[in-house]
């Protein structure tokens, strides 16, 4: 389990985060969301191990993340940040494999290249191997970069029992509907076979679609957790994003949710007044 | 689906040379220059003098012609050789220490200030060593001059490293832009310290200022022996940090890198290497640049690759330069900036318009 207890995070004199306590738990796909300046990326961050909390901890199976050095974190959790930019000229297997030969896991190249085109394959990226990364989509690239985190979790030597977590800063952003499918279809696949993930993202359509749990944020702070179904209501959204929002239910049950369009005669009647 | 699976098995980049081969490639061609180095000179004695030279310089014979020989090669083409392969191996891996530190293939010593930084020290030390400097340079004998180009070195590299975290993620344009501030305020800085030296100091300043290795000598190699130790201790530390680097500095520490300890080690490295080389042979531009420039074409961006294979590359090019250098204008010599330059810039050129036209994201 990779819990958040109590968490502040303060830049200057601004508190982006102001007392957040959230677990996540293997075999579980959490997603955050919320508004722009939510404080949703701050608190992937700060799980990541990457930004130290002003106060509160971060704890890893009950240890403080502090406590761990850089290098026993990197075995334990994988990141995928919001945009990563390569300032020079990779093959997409050597991306990948710089999750295994990176973190020191003591592994040769021969298997670290095995793991990556394991990783290729999850991400439906196996014919891709060869091409340069500067050439694919964004929508490759960010596959790419999935699977060097996944490579990395699968080439790191854990103890059973130790949660291995995989974090994930809205990795859908710019994504057609197509990709956007595959990609969290990975995700939900590492959840379910026994990662804790955490998944920082925009959309509330997909968040209703794919997680197990929704944390909702707004000024730095949580303002709502539970399931999808329990979360997405209108009162809750509407009030957290400050717009009208229409709340529907699919044929197989899950949440919709638009932004409510105004309709002429409101309009119309907002003029009259 | 088995060609895929079989693939699998091989577990190698199939696209890249293989690592064992291109070193060896690469060590053949440093040997191959390093004996035309040794054979090719004005005054026309070639190896075949070799084992004539040496029973002179091990004190066998006294015959006068052996004794020209042993000078000749012992004395003077020797370690000019070796000042020649340290100085292209030093400048080499600090142009990819810095490229890799900077995330910016753009980034030469030369080029961002660093080398300048550096002689601005080690001018400083040659025209105020004889005044009021004299009581810290002259205990430090040899080892002066590289010492303060490393000092320089270090403070420019430390600046530098400081504009750019002022910003966060630099960007391609800020850091040359710093880079050629920061070199054009030490280069005036030198010209004030060389306005106020003598006629025999302004001489050696400045034909050492425009690159050249003709000073060479023992003294000069074994004034760099400490620092190529150190750098040559140093660089294997180096390489996994500045592959984390590779995909930014938090994608690093995501991955287990001590990002911090990596920027230290990179920065110590780059300023030893660029400082030593200064002070052997002033400034030299754009090996830094074109050496791991190549270097990635042929195997990627991977620093197990490209940082000893940018040491051995640079070793090979600046004694190739060298030569030409010795050659063209014989028995004068052109420095060894000029030819390498001429090389560089072009190179240099090449890679602004490549990223010019996004070629790299």
């Amino acid at each position: 389990m990779l819990e958040a207890r109590d968490v502040v995070v303060k830049r200057g004199a601004k508190v982006l985060l102001a007392g957040v306590s959230v677990a996540i738990t293997p075999g579980q796909l959490t997603a955050i969301i919320g508004p722009n300046g939510a404080g949703k990326s701050t608190l992937l961050r700060a799980m990541a191990g990457e930004l130290r909390p002003t106060d509160g901890a971060v704890l890893l199976d009950g240890v403080d993340l502090r406590t761990f050095p850089v290098a026993r974190l990197a075995t334990r959790r994988s990141v995928v940040a919001q945009s990563t930019n390569l300032s020079f000229p990779f093959t997409v297997l050597e991306a990948v494999m710089l999750g295994a030969t990176v973190p020191g896991f003591g592994i040769r190249d021969r298997d670290a290249a095995v793991a990556a085109r394991k990783a290729l394959i999850a991400v439906g990226l196996e014919s891709f191997e060869d091409r340069m990364i500067h050439q694919l989509s964004g929508g490759e690239r960010q596959r790419v970069h999935i699977a060097r985190a996944l490579c990395q979790l699968s080439t790191a030597p854990r103890r059973p029992g130790e949660t291995a977590a995989l974090l994930l800063d809205e990795p859908t952003a710019n994504l057609d509907l197509k990709h956007q499918g595959e990609v969290l279809t990975v995700i939900k696949e590492q959840s379910l076979s026994g990662r804790a993930v955490l998944l920082v993202i925009h959309d509330l359509n997909l968040a209703a679609a794919f997680a197990d749990d929704v944390v909702l944020m707004a000024n730095g702070q949580i303002v709502g957790r539970g399931t999808p179904h329990e979360v997405l209501n209108e009162d809750l959204l509407s009030h957290t994003y400050g717009c009208r929002l229409k709340i529907d239910t699919s044929s197989d049950g899950r949440r919709l949710v638009l932004p409510a369009a105004i309709t002429r005669r409101q309009r119309t009647g907002a003029a009259a007044e | 689906m088995t060609t895929f699976d079989s693939k699998i098995a091989l577990g190698r980049a199939s696209v890249r040379p293989a690592r064992g081969k291109l070193f060896l490639t690469l060590l053949v061609l440093l040997l191959v220059v390093a004996v035309l180095s040794l054979a090719i000179g004005p005054t026309g004695i070639s190896l075949q003098a070799l084992p004539r030279a040496l029973a002179a310089s091990l004190g066998y014979t006294t015959d006068a012609a052996a004794a020209r020989d042993r000078l000749v090669l012992i004395d003077l083409r020797l370690p000019r050789t070796l000042l020649a392969a340290f100085v292209g191996a030093a400048l080499g891996t600090s142009g990819a220490m810095m490229q890799g530190l900077f995330r910016n293939p753009l980034a030469d010593p030369g080029i961002v200030g660093v080398s300048s930084g550096a002689a601005l020290a080690a001018i400083a030390t040659i025209v105020l060593g004889h005044g009021i400097a004299e009581p810290i340079v002259a205990p430090l004998g040899i080892y002066a001059l590289p010492i303060a180009a490393f000092t320089g070195g270090l403070v420019t590299t430390i600046l530098l490293v400081a504009i750019a975290a002022r910003h966060g993620q630099l960007a391609v344009g800020t850091l040359l832009l710093a880079g050629i501030a920061i070199g054009a305020l030490a280069a005036a800085i030198s010209g004030l310290i060389v306005y106020a030296s003598d006629d025999r100091e302004l001489r050696d300043l400045t034909f050492w200022s425009m690159g050249s290795l003709s000073g060479a000598s023992w003294q000069k190699v074994f004034a760099v022996t400490p620092f190529a130790i150190a750098i040559g201790f140093l660089i294997p530390r180096l390489t996994r940090g500045l592959n984390g680097f590779l995909l930014g500095e938090a994608e690093a520490m995501h991955l287990g890198i001590d990002t911090e300890r990596t920027k230290r080690i990179a920065i110590v490295a780059t300023a030893a290497a660029v400082g030593a080389a200064v002070a052997v042979a002033g400034i030299i531009g754009f090996v830094g640049l074109v050496v791991p420039h190549v270097l990635r074409l042929i195997s990627g961006p991977d620093n197990r690759v490209v940082l000893p294979g940018s040491a051995i590359l640079g070793a090979a090019l600046v004694i190739f330069a060298d030569i030409i250098a010795r050659m063209v204008v014989s028995p004068a010599e052109l420095p060894i900036g000029i030819v390498l330059a001429l090389i560089g810039a072009p190179v240099f050129l090449h890679l602004v318009l490549r990223r010019g036209m996004g070629g790299w994201e």
